[in-house]
């Protein structure tokens, strides 16, 4: 058994400071053992959330030398031995108190998304290749890394202007289900600002679920908006033949 | 405690707290891009050497110039060179490339960017014009057939003796074929192509015709998947295309022959 | 501290506390009977543990065995609960499973589906027939994900990271909550004409435990407390297959779906040992089962290095492993350095779910306190002596429709809640007090002994002995119990200072099981006792039922609730288990 030594961030939002804790290190640890550790024996009022401790629920996020990450899925063993690890809380996000931050707004979000609708003429027979490509953007854990990591959030904090990463996927979930009967892509255009994303894929890099974010709900999206805003001949085409393109689903409504 | 506070929010350009060599990946990519851009400026305006043999620089694809016999006051390779580089300076690999190496916006993922800008993504002048990436991928695709028929020529030789088109293997002829299969590898993992042939539908099973082309978007996307690969393999290959040309047409370089 | 203490104060027809499966799904039906609803939950929504539910939802859709039936999923699940199960819950659960999973695809799930577009069902210990609806291995995600997004929506008000320490009563019938956000430690009352408790199981009581820092027992104690009965607490299942290595992440669940598609345990020797406990069934048995199969093996000197024994889905192919069991692949490469398509995993007993819970009334989930309902987890009776997988994530969605139309009914006619300060005074002194003891005993240490007290003496194999002995400590635990405090930090999200309070409810439930267990003088579904190893037949129609009496926990037999109707289906699956 060895130590290491945990540079953890401590305080609120009046300020605070990095502290070192020595952590005694066994095999096969992750740092959150480490930060329960710390809590058990050194600093019981120590803050962070935490769940289900198998990478499967999304509350442990927080930036481990740097990194996005989530706690319960970062082995000690990964880092070089004798490196001092830092944990910081997800920096997108207010912070409460030590690794804890308001996500509130990721939740806030959601509400503005308009949930999925079936269509009219819905039989519920559904086939497997539709269903793996929604089953993809349902993998989502909404540990709100990949929200973190949008400097366009994080950086930028345009958060009045843009919903993130993480709601790209879910609309990519309801767009692209085959018997949802909603059309969102004006409100992906306006106030879901998807032009902000310059798919910079860092929130592909962080997704611990392995999402494709933007190979597979940005990008796709981003070429349904291209269809209906700025396609000229796609968008004659429909004017001619009275909105339907051959693709969508008859029927569908506009959502704005 | 303001001085604490910093601890939580740096900003600035490459601030950051991170362990790891994350400036190294925006350099090479800065140095690679760069490098490429600057050379084929360079060899675009030569107007020169651009063919040996059977061998023409893809730079130089369609060689109008001998089609129709016309003489440019400039280097004809502007005439078509800026499709695929529209092509590539809109596609998506290249975007998420040179975001990140040449404006900074971000420099590395959970890394500060430049303090002070207004930031407006693709949703301005002049980035909004990405969105006519699927019209370049249109275009792309017609000077990728006339690269075809290059790399195709480039195995048929002329006897110098006898004047007759003869088939040979020459480095030169597997130099153009190479070429052009990696350019086809990029062109055809587009991701507006992939939207196109198939991801724009919502229901893949619902009609025959959908389910034809969830096959389409199925190979679309198994060359989509290793997309920056495809960049970056063909972008080589296209620079080295046109060094091969160059070298043999000014005699530094002596063209083997195979077969 | 001054008798009048701060508080907030906030008003609605029905509260649901948890927010799981079968809290949100309870929201839903009240908010969708017109009533002002509140969700609260301890962690931020759609975390709660219904996301570790993996294999999936039993409901007799009969879309890929065309044989199954609402009768043999009643059949299957009464014997899985050794026959001590409500039966009138039992039907229900077996009723209206497939309704509630077909409303779920509607909200918007995507479940797994067969190759002629319905949805897909896999092979499950203990159900006859293939009927786990299921999202790869992720069920629970798709679940919670479903209903909150459906909740959300509908105009459900969830108050999140938000603890209830106390249900604040008017006369007899419970009137509200009172409660602290873990934010900023600040007080919060919630008024309500309608309380549903959906607060999951009991699992942080044990040392190694599939559940999270959240299953802390809160519904059942709050519901004993406020004079609600409890039933069957002696019943606890362990999870045949937790992970075993490395020590962080002990007890971590490994699903039942790798046995449902065709793992295969084998012990040190190389042998499949189930084939000497249950040749029928094999890997498939009950959890109850195959449990106590492994536990034997490695008390037997069979076990593997880490101390449990080898579950192989290899020879599967790993196409096809990492297709049906993405999470499982990812959990074992990351955490352990196991790749389970080319090699074995090494798994072991832990504690996962509690059978037992507030005992309620089937149709509407009403527990005997006017008001007071309970669903899911922390209820009773629906599961019996042993739980089958794939029952809980039905039970959920049966129990918490039927829990929010019963409490929305209640909250219509019940008049307007009176508040009593001093009862609320009283629970703010209580949160307050553990900032004011010096010399306080560790909440941590404390935890960590209960812990150990109940996996040593109330585990899987239990023994007059060791209960008589558990309850000695449990006795010394609740003294020092008093005595437990923090002095770091302040209220300002303070783990510490919420264990101290956790704390009491883990032992009131600690309490409840050895207790129990103590009574119960023979061996059955979750309860395996060592001095009394067979069935006995008293005890095979009688249910232990707990309240409270004054400050002491008073245990009594029950009769079995039974149904004439259902006798001939029961008599069936009898006469067929026995040949």
């Amino acid at each position: 058994m060895s130590t290491r030594t945990f540079k953890i961030f401590r305080g609120d939002k009046e300020g605070g400071k990095d502290v070192d804790y020595n952590v005694e290190v066994e095999e096969g640890m992750v740092v959150l053992d480490a930060v329960h550790q710390i809590q058990r024996t050194q600093a019981g009022d120590l803050a962070c959330r935490w769940n289900c401790k198998a990478a499967k629920c999304g509350s442990c996020s927080a930036e481990v030398n740097g990194k996005p990450r989530l706690m319960c899925k970062t082995r000690l063993d990964d880092f070089p031995e004798g490196e001092t690890i830092s944990v910081h809380p997800i920096k997108a996000f207010p912070i409460i108190r030590d690794l804890v931050t308001d996500v509130s707004w990721n939740y806030e979000v959601n509400k503005k998304i308009p949930p999925f609708t079936p269509r009219k003429d819905a039989n519920w027979v559904m086939y497997q290749e539709d269903m793996d490509r929604v089953q993809e953007f349902r993998k989502c854990i909404e540990c709100f890394l990949c929200q973190d990591v949008c400097h366009v959030l994080r950086n930028h904090d345009k958060k009045d202007q843009f919903y993130g990463p993480r709601f790209m996927v879910r609309v990519a979930s309801l767009e692209m289900h085959p018997l949802d009967g909603l059309d969102r892509t004006k409100l992906l255009k306006n106030e879901g600002g998807i032009g902000l994303c310059n798919i910079t894929k860092c929130c592909t890099e962080v997704c611990p679920e392995d999402i494709h974010i933007t190979d597979n709900a940005i990008i796709p999206l981003k070429e349904r908006v291209v269809d209906q805003f700025y396609d000229p001949v796609q968008m004659i085409w429909r004017a001619l033949t009275g909105g339907n393109d051959g693709n969508k689903n008859p029927g569908l409504q506009q959502k704005d | 405690m303001a001085e604490s506070n910093s601890i939580l929010n740096p900003n600035g350009l490459g601030v950051n707290q991170r362990h790891d060599a994350w400036w190294l990946s925006p350099l090479l990519t800065f140095l690679g891009l760069g490098g490429f851009g600057v050379y084929s400026t360079w060899a675009a305006f030569q107007g020169a050497h651009y063919e040996w043999g059977p061998y023409l620089s893809p730079f130089y694809s369609p060689n109008i110039q001998k089609m129709f016999g016309w003489s440019y006051p400039f280097s004809f390779a502007f005439v078509f060179l800026w499709i695929p580089l529209g092509f590539r300076g809109t596609c998506y690999y290249y975007r998420k490339a040179y975001y990140r190496a040449f404006f900074l916006d971000p420099p590395g993922c959970a890394v500060g960017e430049p303090a002070g800008r207004a930031y407006r993504g693709e949703t301005g002048f002049p980035f909004i014009l990405q969105n006519v990436h699927r019209y370049f991928f249109y275009l792309a695709t017609v000077v990728l057939a006339f690269l075809w028929y290059d790399a195709v020529e480039g195995f048929f030789f002329r006897n110098e003796i006898t004047g007759q088109r003869e088939f040979h293997v020459g480095v030169g002829s597997l130099v153009l074929l190479v070429n052009v299969i990696a350019l086809s590898g990029f062109s055809f993992g587009c991701n507006s192509l992939r939207h196109l042939v198939g991801g724009k539908l919502d229901c893949f099973s619902c009609t025959a015709n959908a389910r034809m082309r969830y096959k389409l978007w199925g190979g679309v996307s198994i060359l989509n998947l290793k997309h920056m690969e495809w960049a970056w393999v063909s972008l080589f290959t296209v620079g080295f295309a046109d060094v091969y040309v160059r070298l043999c047409s000014m005699g530094i370089w002596h063209d083997m022959r195979i077969f | 501290m001054s008798d009048d203490v701060k508080y907030q104060t906030l008003e609605h027809d029905v509260i649901v506390i948890g927010a799981g499966g079968a809290g949100l799904r309870a929201a839903i039906e009240c908010s969708a009977r017109g009533l002002k609803t509140a969700l609260i939950c301890k962690s931020l929504l759609g975390k709660a543990h219904t996301v570790m539910a993996e294999g999936g939802i039993a409901a007799a859709l009969a879309n890929v065995d065309a044989q199954d039936s609402w009768q043999t999923h009643f059949q299957d699940t009464l014997f899985g609960g050794k026959y001590l199960n409500n039966w009138r819950m039992a039907e229900l659960h077996a009723k209206e499973a497939p309704e509630r999973v077909k409303e779920l695809e509607r909200w918007g799930a995507v479940f797994d589906r067969t190759p002629d577009g319905k949805i897909l069902q896999r092979a499950f210990g203990g159900h006859t027939y293939k009927r786990l609806a299921h999202v790869g291995d992720r069920t629970g995600l798709e679940l919670i994900r479903t209903l909150q997004d459906k909740g959300i929506h509908q105009g459900i008000d969830v108050y999140m990271e938000c603890t209830v320490t106390r249900l604040l009563k008017d006369g007899d019938r419970v009137c509200g909550a009172f409660g602290y956000w873990r934010e900023t430690g600040r007080f919060v009352v919630f008024k309500a004409r309608s309380i549903i408790l959906a607060t999951g199981g009991i699992g942080k009581a044990y040392k190694i435990t599939s559940n999270s820092w959240e299953y802390t027992g809160d519904g059942q104690a709050l519901g004993y407390e406020a004079g609600a009965e409890l039933v069957d607490m002696e019943f606890v299942q362990f999870h045949p297959t937790g992970m075993v290595w490395p020590p962080g992440v002990m007890g971590l669940l490994v699903t039942e779906a790798v046995r449902g598609e065709g793992g295969i345990l084998t012990n040190s020797k190389g042998e499949r040992f189930m084939e000497k406990y249950d040749p029928k069934r094999m890997e498939l048995s009950t959890r109850d089962v195959v449990a106590r199969a492994i536990y034997t093996e490695v008390k037997e000197g069979r076990g593997s290095p880490h101390g449990g024994c080898f579950l192989d889905i290899s020879h599967r192919g790993a196409e096809y492993v990492k297709k049906k069991l993405p999470s499982m692949y990812h959990q074992f490469k990351e955490l352990a350095d196991v790749d389970i398509t080319t090699g074995p995993m090494e798994v072991g007993p832990t504690c996962h779910y509690t059978m037992g819970g507030i005992k309620v009334d089937a149709d509407t989930a009403a527990s005997r306190v006017p008001g007071l309902f309970a669903a899911g987890e922390c209820s009773g009776g629906m599961n019996g002596a042993n739980r089958l997988g794939g029952n809980s994530l039905s039970d959920l969605l049966v129990f918490g429709n039927r829990a929010g139309a019963g409490a929305a009914d209640h909250a219509k006619k019940a008049p307007a809640p009176k508040m009593d300060e001093a009862q609320v005074n009283d629970a703010a002194k209580e949160m307050t007090g553990y900032f004011e003891r010096p010399n306080a005993e560790n909440p941590y240490q404390l935890h960590m002994d209960l812990q150990n007290t109940m996996h040593a003496l109330v585990g899987i194999f239990r023994e007059e002995k060791e209960l008589s002995a558990a309850i000695g400590k449990l006795e010394d635990i609740k003294r020092r119990a008093k005595n437990v405090g923090i002095a770091e930090g302040n209220r300002m999200y303070n783990p510490g200072w919420h264990l101290c309070r956790d704390l009491h409810n883990m032992i009131v439930c600690a309490e409840a099981v050895t207790r129990a267990a103590l009574m119960r003088k023979e061996s059955r579904g979750g309860h395996s006792r060592i001095d009394f190893p067979k069935y006995d037949d008293h005890w095979g129609t009688h249910n232990i039922v707990i309240q409270k009496q004054g400050e002491a926990m008073k245990l009594a037999p029950c009769p079995v609730v039974q149904i004439p109707e259902l006798k001939p289906l029961v008599d069936d699956k009898k006469a067929k288990e026995a040949k």
